[in-house]
Formats: structure tokens, C-alpha cells, sequence
């Protein structure tokens, strides 16, 4: 590629700072004489509207957070499906007084300033009793009076603030997992709390059992150990009692089952013991592997949610309203209220918000959502659009056909959903070995029985009872969760966003990979990548194309850097081209056609230049100086910088790549030819439904992941970076975690083999066992946490933006 | 020494109180979002704040 990616220099004022966002102002905006200057409408509204409440104490406390914020957008709507009676049922809830309660999603909460302005909301808007902001979830809790003050005008002002409120969808769901993670937490303090305090009084039984103790205190101490232990093993060890009896009733075995068996076998033996007021107690290894399993149990469970809650933010983001016209005027209605039959009115920026068919209006369309084609597609009068697109032009009428899970992208959504249910259910890989390990422990618990019964009876039940107990699989237990959570954290924090740690696994199962669009290869935008003809033609294109904004003009512009300065008159200029006068000599540019209608003739030459370059998926132009053809240029998408070695590096992992793609097949192919991709693996064209289809079935033969960029939002991975080199680190990061997780679970097997020797031999005794049991727990969570599966990688595209948006 | 039978289930009575208090900030959601507080705790009420509200409860009992 001989074509440099010329930055464009966007022109900035110097020391012209916007008031509201304290990015540069362009020039072109700025107002003499203005005591503030504003980079945007957006920005200069609400700085009107901070500064008119007397809220100017915002920007104080941005800059001492140290954080600079965004250009703001209000969309300045209406929000008037936020008072909807079914939208209210859904979203909001009644608290005995009378009181209603919310929750928002806010785009665009970023700092702590944004957490004072937020939550001054009740000072604002009379009837809003309180707003709590929950920053790093971008959440709002808000309370209002509905007598005093309607949802939509708490709505209205928020978005004058600049932060744009979207419904916070999945209330319920939501709201029980908050109620899961707070008994779990209840449960690890109990647990903590009863490990701490058993330890405490098990050292003054080790010191007797050296030192000697006269029998009653051994007795108080047994007892206080025996008394604070049954609660936290009735309701910390509960968890997994009911993991392994839930497993044991559809007969399948599950990490929990060994986990229980030691549980209990080690709070039995010591119950019974306490009873007898003899031999020896467990209950500190007990109490401590209850603390310190469910410790890892919740650690595992915050890493993904975390990733459940960045997939819910992506579904917030769709639209929740659309605008009826009705009796000559337009209204917003909420997204369920929409039938078949209506017209909607679409304007440019927004997404369709159901299937239909033009009514009026012109514009232009971007698929990617639905097809993964790049290219913005025009549609008129009479022309079908699906919802999830999103115009990018000029207004547009739409008489809706189809709504909500009726839609294509609906029915889609559907689809993969059910898709996604129908996969086998991912045993997890410390689960497998659960299976064996319950067997092979129970049958050296007997063995060690048989091997002293001959012996002593009582000292043979002591022996297997030390067993079961130093085999409980703390270790095992912990070492899966801990490594794959640490990976799924760290991944999170490089910009991977993984759903579970199933899919780690999956990923490291090479197989079929598919590229769901060119973009991921290309750099997206259009570039002059071949030039057929005079040279001498270029700095006249260039000159005239400096008068278009037409994307390819740019591109040439760009490529051929800045135009010369010659005398330009434009004649003619439509979407085909440009015509006029450059430095005295009539220069056309153009389309094909643009060109061919306006010299005497194409010459044969050059119209076999036009169709090489459209079979090699470009899109030709020709110039024209002084009515002869002169020179065919050739625009494309070019690959990225990075594409070559990162394919290469997904190559090396055993995947095997190709394109699946709604993309123009011509253009596909010719990408996944300069890629070296075979020919057969790249195929454009392939609409949603087809692309799933292809993946079910391929996914029966083996292991198939799709890299896709919007199109299919359930998928298991979300890649927060652009290009296909994500993916190369993604692999390589999955490549180091399993490597982990492997390594924890030899760790844990040699342990729970050293303490079966020493079972065996008789030698285990409550002080062996309390070393043993948390010294290999501590090797397991430090070579987690030790593991780097996921490096951060420098994100380039991070660093243009404000620093905490 | 015999100051142990005393003194061992006092202890585990102040343990009981002091998890009793964890269980209530844990179950009432005070330890939901332990970000935003620490940003939240940096600002200053203005004289005319926000003392009319009842603290602490807007994330419980939903």
C-alpha cells in the first residue's frame, strides 16, 4: 500500500477554550467579543443551564478531580414515554409512601463532579426527592413524588445537563442478583467472623495438646468451638450442600459433592468427638475452608457480573421511544406501544424503531447493526427498513409493518438466543474432575479404614475421618474459580469483556474462526489505493476534489496531499462527480458514467482500467483534462496496519480464518485475497440469519467462534478495541489463563496427595491439617493472581478521548 | 483461670454484636457500590444542603 493515512488537522483557536467541555474551540465558531467561548450548541445549552441554577461550582470541582468531560449532546426530547402508564409498570416501582422510584442509565456520567450535579437534581426540579448516582455502573436511582412532578420532566432536565437518561431495563433481575450478592456477603462475614474466632480458641488446644490442659478447660474450648461452628456450617456450608445435592438428584457429580463430604465428615467427627470428650477436632480447618471457599465462590461471581452489567449497558442504549404521526402532529410513544399500521417519523441520527416501508423522504441507511455492511445504503419512497438501522441523512416517514420481536433484528435476536440455550451446557473443566476424585477419595477413605481396623478400630475411623477431611478439595475448589476470575478481571481492564469462564476454555479449543465484516480487517474509510494514467493529471484532480466533500474527494484530497494553489472554478457538482475549471484547463471528475456523459469518448484502455478495478473490489473514478480521459483512479478500503501479523498470530494459535461478512462479496474477496485467505473461507453477501445458520452448524462439527462487531449483542465476547489484533491478544490471553488453571490444579492435586499419604500413614493431626489446608489455598490464589493472562495493551483510539469518559 | 468461663462467652458475645452490625450493612446495601461514596464524601454541603434527607437509605429495601 503506497497510500499514507494522512491525519486531518482539525483547525483550533489558540487559547480559544469551549467554557462548558474545555476542549479546543474550532475557529470557525469562535465569537469575538464572547465573554465565553463554546465548541458546540450542545456545550453552550448546558453551560446555560448549570449556570442559570447556580451550579458554576461544577466546574470547580471538575478540574480539582482532575478529569476533563465531553462535548455534551442533549437530544432535547421530549421523553414523553417516560409517563407512559406501561412504561411506568415496567421501569419504576412504589415505595410505601407514595413515593416512585426509578432507575436511569445516564450516558456521559464520567467524574465525580458528575456525581455533585446529578445529585443536585432535587434542587432543580421541585417533586424529586432524591437522586443517587452509582458511578461506575453510570446508574441513577431516582425518587420523585408523581403528584408533584412528571417522570419526563425529571428526564427533561437531565438531559439539559447533558446527560442523556435511558430506561434502566432488567429492574427485576437486577434487583434479585443485588439481593444474592448481599446474603452472600452476609454469609463470608459470618464465615470469616467464625473462622477467626475457632482458630483463636483452636491455639489454645494446640497449646494444651503440647502443654498439657486440664480436662475441663479442653472441654470449654471444644464446646465454644462446637457452639459458633454449627451456624456457619448450616448456613455458610448450606451453599454447598445444596450445590452437591442439586447435582447428586439429576446424577451428575459436581465440585460441591467432595467439598460437602469433607464439610461434614470433618464437623462430625469433631461433633462427636466433643461428645465423647475425646480425640481430636477439625472445626478451625473447617471454618476456614468455608471462609475461605466462599471468598472465592464471590470473587468469581462480582468478575462476571461485571461483565453482565457492561452487556446490559449496551442494550440500555436502544431506543425506547418512537415518534408517532398522528392527526397531523408528531408525539412520542413508548417502543411497546407501537403497532402494525402506524407511520413514524425518522430523523436523521435517529434508529428505525420498527420494520416498515417508506413513506416519504430520501436518506441514507447504516446497516452495520443488522447486516455488518459498512457502506451506507440510500433508500427512498417505497423502500423497505428494518429496525436497528440507523439514518444517517435527512428525515423519513415510515408506515410500520412490523414490531418488536416481529422485526428481522428481533427475530434474530431470537435466534441466537435459542441458540445459545440449545449449546450443551459447559461442564466446567475442575467439575470433570470432580467426577473421579469423589470415587478415588472414597475408596482410599476405606482403604485407610481396612489398613487400621486390624489395628485399632477407633484410631481407624480417626485416620479415615483425617482423610476425607484433608482431601476436601479446598484447593481444587478454589483454583478454577480464582484463576478464571483473575483473567476475566484483568481481560475486563484491557477491553475484553467475557461472559463466562466457559468461554476462556472454548477459546483455547482452536477451530473455525469467523470475521463477521471486512472493517475488522480494513481501516474503514476510503483511500486512493491505485492510480492508473497521467501523473501529471493528479494536482488538477486533487484541486478540483478539494471543492467536494463527497467521502472519495476527501480520500484523493488526503492522499495527494494539499492542492497546489491553482485558480478553481466549479461548473457542476453532484453526487457523480465534479466538473470545472482548474488553473484554465476544464478538469472532470467522477464516476464512470459522470465522466463517459461528458468527454467525447472513454478509450478502450481506460474502460479495461475501470473493470480491473471493480473486479478487484475498488471503486473506479475517472479524470477527465480538457475533454479526454486522462488518468483512472481506484478507491478502497485499505487493510490495517496490523492486520497481516495478527491473523498470522491467530493463524499460530490453530484457527483457521475466514470472512462471513453482508459485505459486497467482490469486496470481501478481494480483502481476504491481499490476506491470503482462501478463496472458499471468504464469502460475502451472507445475510444474519444465513451467518447463524452457518455457525449452528458448524459448531456441531467443532469449535466455531464469529468475531462480530455489533450484529449478534449475545455474543461471548465483547471486544472494546478496534481491528482483528484484539482478537490475537484475546487468544493469547485465554492461551496464558487455561495455562494457569492447569497449573493450580497440580498445585491442588499434589497437596491433596501428600495429605492421602499422610492420612494413610496415620499422621495427619488437627495441627497438620490446619497448616496443610490454608498454605496450599494461599499457593493457589497467589499463582492466580500472579498469572498475566490478559496484558493491558496502549489503546490508541483511548487517548484521543477525554481521559475518564 | 477459671476467669475463662467468664470471660470466653463474653467475647463471643461482642463477636455476635459486632457481626450482628456487619449483617445489617451487608442485607441493607451498604455495600453495593463502594465507589461513589468515597467520590461523595469529597464535596462540601453548600449551608442550605441536602440535611433534610434521610440518610443512608436510598439503596435499601428495593
Amino acid at each position: 500500500m503506497s497510500i499514507t493515512e494522512g491525519a486531518v488537522a482539525r483547525p483550533r483557536a489558540a487559547g480559544e477554550l469551549c467554557a462548558h467541555c474545555g476542549l479546543a474551540v474550532p475557529l470557525g465558531v469562535v465569537e469575538a467579543d464572547a465573554p465565553r467561548q463554546f465548541c458546540c450548541q450542545g456545550c453552550r445549552a448546558v453551560y446555560a443551564v448549570i449556570h442559570e441554577h447556580g451550579l458554576d461550582r461544577y466546574y470547580t470541582l471538575r478540574d480539582s478531580s482532575g478529569s476533563a468531560s465531553a462535548p455534551a449532546s442533549p437530544t432535547g426530547r421530549s421523553y414523553g414515554e417516560f409517563d407512559d402508564p406501561g412504561f411506568q409498570a415496567r421501569n419504576c416501582w412504589r415505595t410505601a409512601d407514595g413515593v416512585a422510584a426509578t432507575e436511569l442509565y445516564l450516558e456521559g456520567v464520567h467524574c465525580a463532579a458528575c456525581v455533585w450535579l446529578v445529585e443536585r437534581l432535587p434542587g432543580l426540579v421541585p417533586g424529586v426527592l432524591e437522586v443517587r448516582l452509582d458511578l461506575p455502573r453510570s446508574r441513577a436511582l431516582v425518587r420523585w413524588d408523581p403528584a408533584a412532578v412528571p417522570l419526563s420532566a425529571v428526564a427533561r432536565q437531565l438531559d439539559a445537563l447533558g446527560y442523556v437518561p435511558h430506561p434502566g431495563r432488567g429492574l427485576e433481575a437486577r434487583a434479585l442478583r443485588r439481593r444474592e450478592d448481599r446474603k452472600m456477603l452476609a454469609r463470608i462475614g459470618l464465615a470469616g467472623a467464625v473462622a477467626a474466632n475457632v482458630m483463636a480458641i483452636a491455639f489454645a488446644l494446640y497449646g494444651g495438646a503440647f502443654g498439657g490442659m486440664e480436662p475441663e478447660y479442653a472441654a470449654l474450648f471444644r464446646w465454644a468451638s462446637l457452639a459458633i461452628t454449627v451456624p456457619s456450617v448450616i448456613w455458610g456450608g448450606g451453599v454447598f450442600f445444596r450445590g452437591a445435592w442439586a447435582a447428586l438428584r439429576v446424577r451428575t457429580l459436581h465440585m460441591d459433592l467432595p467439598i460437602s463430604i469433607g464439610l461434614l465428615a470433618g464437623f462430625l467427627h469433631g461433633a462427636v468427638n466433643t461428645l465423647r470428650g475425646a480425640g481430636d477436632v477439625y472445626f478451625d480447618s473447617v471454618t476456614v475452608l468455608i471462609f475461605l471457599l466462599l471468598a472465592g465462590r464471590y470473587v468469581q461471581r462480582r468478575q462476571q457480573r461485571a461483565a453482565a452489567d457492561s452487556a446490559e449497558l449496551l442494550a440500555a442504549l436502544a431506543p425506547s421511544a418512537a415518534r408517532l404521526i398522528e392527526g397531523g402532529g408528531v408525539r412520542e410513544v413508548p417502543l411497546e406501544a407501537l403497532l402494525p399500521g402506524a407511520r413514524v417519523e425518522v430523523r436523521a441520527g435517529d434508529v428505525v424503531p420498527a420494520d416498515g416501508v417508506i413513506a416519504a423522504g430520501r436518506s441514507a441507511l447504516d446497516l452495520s447493526l443488522l447486516s455488518g455492511e459498512s457502506r451506507p445504503m440510500g433508500v427512498g419512497p417505497g423502500e423497505r427498513v428494518h429496525a436497528g438501522t440507523i439514518n444517517l441523512v435527512s428525515r423519513l416517514e415510515v408506515q410500520v409493518e412490523k414490531t418488536g420481536e416481529d422485526t428481522r433484528i428481533g427475530r434474530l435476536m431470537k435466534l441466537v438466543e435459542e441458540y445459545g440455550r440449545r449449546r450443551a451446557p459447559i461442564v466446567e473443566l475442575a467439575d470433570r474432575i470432580a467426577g473421579g476424585f469423589v470415587g478415588v477419595v472414597l475408596i482410599l477413605a476405606a482403604l485407610t479404614f481396612a489398613l487400621w481396623a486390624p489395628v485399632d478400630t477407633g484410631r481407624a475411623v480417626d485416620h479415615a475421618v483425617a482423610l476425607l477431611i484433608v482431601t476436601c478439595p479446598c484447593a481444587l475448589g478454589l483454583a478454577t474459580p480464582l484463576a478464571f476470575s483473575a483473567a476475566i478481571g484483568r481481560a475486563a481492564r484491557a477491553g475484553f469483556l467475557i461472559k463466562g469462564a466457559d468461554v476462556i476454555e472454548k477459546l483455547t479449543r482452536p477451530g473455525r474462526m469467523w470475521l463477521d465484516k471486512t472493517g475488522t480487517l480494513t481501516a474503514g474509510r476510503a483511500a486512493l489505493l491505485d492510480w492508473r494514467g497521467d501523473e501529471a493529471a493528479k494536482p488538477l484532480a486533487a484541486a478540483a476534489e478539494a471543492h467536494s466533500s463527497h467521502p472519495l474527494a476527501r480520500a484523493l484530497v488526503a492522499a495527494l496531499g494539499p492542492a497546489p494553489e491553482l485558480a478553481v472554478t466549479i461548473a457542476e457538482t453532484h453526487g457523480g462527480g465534479i466538473e470545472g475549471e482548474v488553473a484554465g484547463r476544464a478538469v472532470v471528475v467522477g464516476s464512470p458514467d459522470f465522466v463517459a456523459a461528458r468527454v467525447r469518448f472513454v478509450p478502450p484502455e481506460f474502460a479495461r482500467d475501470v473493470r480491473d478495478l471493480s473486479e478487484a473490489g475498488l471503486t473506479p473514478v475517472l479524470v477527465a483534462v480538457d475533454g479526454a480521459v486522462a488518468a483512472a483512479a481506484g478507491f478502497g478500503d485499505p487493510l490495517r496496519a496490523d492486520a497481516e501479523t495478527a491473523l498470522a498470530r491467530v493463524g499460530d494459535h490453530g484457527w483457521r480464518v475466514g470472512i462471513l461478512s453482508g459485505d459486497d462479496p467482490v469486496v470481501v474477496a478481494a480483502v481476504g485475497s491481499r490476506l491470503g485467505l482462501d478463496r472458499a473461507d471468504c464469502r460475502g453477501g451472507v445475510s444474519p440469519e444465513a451467518k447463524l445458520r452457518a455457525v449452528r452448524d458448524e459448531a456441531a462439527a467443532g469449535s466455531v467462534v464469529m468475531v462480530a462487531e455489533a450484529a449478534l449483542a449475545a455474543a461471548d465476547v465483547f471486544i472494546a478495541r478496534p481491528g482483528v489484533a484484539g482478537v490475537a491478544d484475546l487468544l493469547d490471553g485465554a492461551a496464558r489463563a487455561m495455562k494457569t488453571v492447569r497449573r493450580n490444579l497440580v498445585l491442588s492435586l499434589c497437596y491433596n496427595a501428600a495429605g492421602v499419604a499422610l492420612a494413610m500413614a496415620g499422621l495427619i493431626t488437627p495441627v497438620v491439617a490446619a497448616v496443610l489446608m490454608p498454605l496450599s489455598s494461599m499457593t493457589v490464589i497467589a499463582s492466580s493472581y500472579r498469572a498475566r493472562s490478559f496484558t493491558r495493551v496502549p489503546d490508541v483510539s483511548r487517548s484521543e478521548a477525554p481521559p475518564c469518559r | 483461670m477459671s476467669v475463662i468461663f467468664v470471660l470466653l462467652p463474653l467475647a463471643l458475645i461482642f463477636a455476635a454484636a459486632a457481626f450482628g452490625v456487619f449483617l445489617w450493612a451487608a442485607l441493607s446495601g451498604q455495600y453495593d457500590d463502594v465507589h461513589t461514596p468515597a467520590v461523595r464524601i469529597l464535596y462540601d454541603d453548600e449551608p442550605a444542603g441536602r440535611d433534610d434527607e434521610p440518610p443512608g437509605s436510598a439503596w435499601g429495601g428495593t
